[in-house]
């Protein structure tokens, strides 16, 4: 390659929002069900049905906004987006384009170089789902299911500021970051409720001018986006090397095949006759409602991560694996607000719950037990009635069942062994039964020592205590 | 004279004293409906005898349990098939929607239902309310009672022929440019069209969303007074529903209109508007200058510009509107078909006619990019013009009187060859669906052929009760005449 290229990216991120029920009906947006369950005449386009918008969305949507430095429109209109297509049963999807909801905002990103960037985002809007169409692999039909009809979404488009694949996963992972703290989305790619379609252009380095971009969809990982990214790069560097142009188009990326394929290009690019729904009034935010879910809107990861360091004073490190999910987060801070150390809480979280994650397989959403077991066990180990060992035993079955650790240390009889008649009559055995190693340590190798305390708390079934063992070994050895 | 042939108030005297039971007045719908039917075609639907002597059955019960106790108890009621009725047959007048039996009731109909109207059928109409004359349904035309040669107005025809011609007490009609107020007028009854947001729109079967109301037709003002009462009503499932704080609509049903400042628009009494239609509309001013009302003529230039704003912005929502019939869900589909695309190609254009494919071609095309500024956005501007005129005459005027029509029920046929002459004829009418204003059209006259002529009174949005009260006092200085075809 005899010139140098330069990427130029922008995202369309589609976050389908956490309501109970669906942007303009109530009928329920819980995943599943059998087909056609979660449907009412609205959801199904029946004639005659009218929408009614949910609240909540436009909540959401506003503290995702607010959140990522955007102007909230505080009169804001849905529109029709108007195409045919099975699984959308009005054949036209309610969305907005003439005035979203939230505009001109941007998020700070970590480059990889280790600088800071900012990705403008030129609007987030609301809109519904469609249904999912069901082929009948045995039959000649297809069939379609709306249940998923009406879900709400968000879709936040952004600038075309990022230059490569690393600056666009920082900047999903930031987006998903801020949804999750909001309770706004679980923003999951591998489910769906977070998907990124991406448009990029390549441009030689150092021009002003934007290369024709293409859109890539259908990407369902963090992986699939960097791979879709780096072989979109090199087909249309390809193209433009060996004199040919590229087409205006949408493309579909099939990830096991490391491949993508066009859709539809510009020139059969719909029109969507995009006009005011007529249906629904405007949405005017008043400055109550603004208050209400601006005062609702929860600390964020940036402050969080300032917060940590001031009041917990924790090492960078630790800060940002905690704050790096806010489930972790909210578990470290109510641990904390029930009198638990800090540092220790956060070792837990860091060390022993982030191994039981991968060890196990899970994400950390997923970790569900209380912080008051934790704080109890943290309690449990200071006091030494416990020691280390067993202690990582029992916040094994904290983090699996949520277990009380008091009783269950007290049921199963985990109690460190501290009564020192018993430890010295069970040390003088051992000792007496290991000439060797008693040599060995008046000789001057004190590596022995371990030998003995490993020997002790096996008799001792584990549950001595290590400092207790190692002061009366020391003591009848005389060192 | 048969039952049919009282107001809906006075049968429902009839009911509650126990005079006559529900099923004979039921009964004497569906026995005046045999009697005409087959000439007049106004009913797309009569549900059977069975149910509806079931439904009787229930409204008496329900009669002597207290649980009805309104105007309407009991009454036999015919519904335009453009609201749903669930479980039975709902077409729009379509072929679309030949097989289509909604699994939900209209709001409206809801209340009426609430109030223990009976419900007899659905009435025709022209297919999706596009026409001005009920020929363009898929189901025949409906005829005039007063003449059989003449068009019955339109899109409400059926509901106001089952109401001239005695085949219902009275009936629900919708309005989206004129769609009650002028079908009323060539068929001697008495309709009203009202404020936008006044009657729940969920349900009906949607043209143009930003200017569809569901209204009374009916023998009298009375009657629609009563109706407008029982089905007016703050809906949260309309998100352009309106709480309002006056649906006492009968408490305006007052003889009284001194001092009342009526307005004539002169655009209205130009060109075009045939001499015996505006004699007829003098004689009501005259009738009413007499009663003490004060009348005085002024300008309302804008109006000349409503056909065409209407036209784009009805066809605009209406091809959006009209998308989900596509023999995916509901209703028709083509039998034979090669795939996705060639189905719904193939289901609407054998499902609908071509008067619904002109407004869905018209709609498509001003929404398309490129012209949505130059005629879609510009229509909205007019419409909001428009308003703005209204409201400056509604500072002077409390109620304006226009003709209801530029003429009066012309001959079948003669109006489908002229879509621009029909769509013309819309004039004095879509003002009022434009501005969102409430307005009545009540009968004031035959022509030289025999022929109803109706008055129109428009008022200032939420003043439906001006109107009524209007409307009322100029009723009481005639009688109600009965068309030809029920003697």
């Amino acid at each position: 390659m005899s010139k140098e290229y330069e990427t130029v990216i922008g995202l369309e991120v589609h976050v389908e929002l956490a309501t109970k029920t669906k942007i303009f009906c109530g009928c329920s947006t819980a995943f599943g069900g059998a087909p056609n369950t979660h449907t009412c005449p609205v959801c199904t386009g029946m004639p005659g049905s009218l929408p009614v918008l949910n609240r909540q969305v436009v909540e959401y949507a506003a503290a995702v906004g607010i959140a990522t430095n955007c102007t909230i429109n505080r009169f804001c209109r849905f529109d029709r987006k108007n195409y045919f297509y099975p699984d959308n049963p009005q054949n036209y999807q309610i969305s907005q384009l003439y005035l979203p909801i939230c505009e001109n905002g941007g998020v700070s990103i970590e480059t990889p170089d280790g600088g800071k960037k900012t990705v403008g985002i030129h609007e987030i809007h609301m809109e519904e789902d469609a249904g999912k169409l069901v082929h009948d692999e045995w039959g000649e039909a297809s069939l379609v299911d709306f249940n998923r009809s009406g879900v709400p979404l968000i879709e936040i488009v952004s600038e075309p500021d990022m230059r490569s694949a690393e600056e666009v996963i920082a900047y999903l992972e930031k987006l998903r970051l801020i949804i999750q703290y909001l309770g706004a989305s679980d923003c999951k790619l591998n489910e769906g409720s977070m998907r990124a379609d991406v448009n990029l252009s390549v441009r030689e380095k150092g021009s002003s001018e934007f290369g024709t971009r293409t859109e890539t969809k259908n990407l369902n990982s963090f992986k699939a986006i960097a791979r879709a990214i780096a072989n979109e790069r090199e087909r249309q560097i390809d193209i433009i090397e060996s004199g040919g142009k590229v087409v205006q188009e949408t493309r579909r990326w099939d990830d096991a095949k490391e491949y993508s394929y066009p859709m539809r290009s510009k020139e059969d690019a719909q029109d969507y006759r995009y006009f005011p729904e007529p249906d629904l009034v405007p949405v005017i935010i008043s400055d109550e409602w603004f208050d209400e879910i601006k005062s609702k809107q929860p600390e964020l990861r940036d402050e969080k991560m300032v917060r940590y360091k001031e009041q917990y004073n924790l090492p960078d490190y630790d800060i940002d694996i905690i704050t790096a999910n806010k489930r972790l987060a909210d578990i470290f801070e109510e641990t904390v607000k029930l009198g638990s150390n800090p540092k220790k809480v956060s070792n837990w979280l860091m060390v022993e719950t982030m191994y039981l994650l991968k060890e196990k397989g899970l994400e950390p959403d997923l970790v569900s037990f209380s912080p008051v077991n934790l704080a109890k066990l943290i309690k449990l180990a200071e006091d030494r009635v416990i020691n280390g060992n067993v202690a990582k035993e029992v916040f094994e079955k904290i983090f699996d069942e949520d277990i009380d650790p008091e009783e269950y240390v007290k049921e199963n009889g985990l109690m460190s062994v501290n009564d020192e008649g018993e430890l010295r009559g069970v040390i003088e055995k051992i000792i007496a039964a290991n000439p060797k190693s008693v040599e060995d340590i008046n000789s001057g190798k004190l590596k022995a020592m371990g030998f003995l305390v490993g020997q002790t708390m096996k008799e001792m079934k584990g549950k001595a205590d290590p400092a207790s063992v190692n002061k009366i070994l020391k003591e009848l050895l005389g060192i | 004279m048969g039952l049919m042939s009282l107001t809906a108030i006075q049968l429902g005297n009839k009911i509650k004293s126990g005079e006559v039971s529900v099923s004979e007045a039921a009964e004497a719908a569906l026995n005046d409906i045999n009697k005409v039917e087959g000439t007049i075609n106004s009913y797309v639907t009569v549900l059977s005898e069975d149910d509806i002597k079931k439904r009787a059955k229930e409204v008496q019960e329900g009669i002597k349990n207290g649980i009805y106790t309104g105007p309407l108890a009991g009454v036999p009621v015919a519904i335009k098939d453009n609201m749903c009725t669930e479980g039975i047959l709902t077409t729009c007048s379509s072929k679309i929607l030949n097989n289509f039996v909604p699994t939900y009731t209209a709001e409206a109909v809801l209340n009426l239902n609430k109030a223990g109207a009976v419900i007899i059928g659905k009435t025709n109409m022209d297919e999706f309310a596009m026409g001005s004359t009920t020929e363009t349904s898929y189901y025949g035309a409906t005829r005039n009672p007063w003449n059989t040669e003449h068009v019955p107005g339109g899109s409400s025809g059926g509901t106001c022929t089952a109401v001239a011609a005695e085949e219902c007490s009275f009936a629900l009609g919708s309005d989206t440019g004129g769609s009650i107020r002028q079908p009323c007028s060539f068929c001697g009854v008495t309709g009203i069209k009202p404020t936008y947001g006044t009657v729940s729109r969920y349900g009906l079967i949607a043209y143009g969303s930003s200017l569809d109301q569901i209204g009374p037709v009916a023998k009298d003002v009375a009657d629609c007074a009563a109706i407008l009462e029982t089905i007016a009503s703050y809906d949260p499932k309309d998100s352009t529903s309106v709480k309002r704080d006056d649906y006492d609509f009968t408490s305006a049903l007052v003889d009284d209109v001194k001092g009342m400042r009526i307005g004539i628009p002169k655009e209205y009494f130009g060109d075009g508007l045939n001499e015996e239609v505006k004699t007829a509309i003098f004689k009501v001013v005259d009738v009413l200058k007499e009663k003490g009302a004060v009348v005085s003529e002024f300008d309302l230039g804008l109006v000349t510009y409503a056909i065409p704003a209407y036209y784009v912005i009805a066809s605009a929502e209406a091809s959006s509107n009209l998308a989900r019939f596509d023999g995916v869900k509901y209703g028709y589909r083509a039998e034979e078909y090669n795939g996705l695309h060639n189905m719904l190609k193939k289901t609407r254009s054998e499902g609908f006619g071509p008067e619904v494919k002109r407004r869905i071609m018209l709609g498509s095309f001003v929404l398309s990019s490129g012209y949505y500024d130059a005629y879609y956005i510009k229509a909205l501007r007019t419409k909001a013009l428009i308003k703005r005129e209204f409201d400056k005459a509604f500072e002077n005027y409390d109620v304006i009187i226009a003709p209801a029509s530029p003429d009066t029920a012309p001959k079948l046929g003669e109006s489908l060859s002229d879509p621009i002459k029909m769509y013309l004829g819309d004039i004095y009418t879509i003002s009022a669906n434009l501005a969102g204003l409430p307005g009545i059209t009540v009968p004031c006259g035959t022509d030289s052929k025999g022929l109803p002529i109706g008055v129109q009174m428009l008022g200032d949005c939420f003043s439906e009760k001006k109107i009524i009260q209007t409307a009322y006092s100029y009723e009481q200085s005639r009688e109600y005449v009965r068309c030809s075809i029920c003697e």
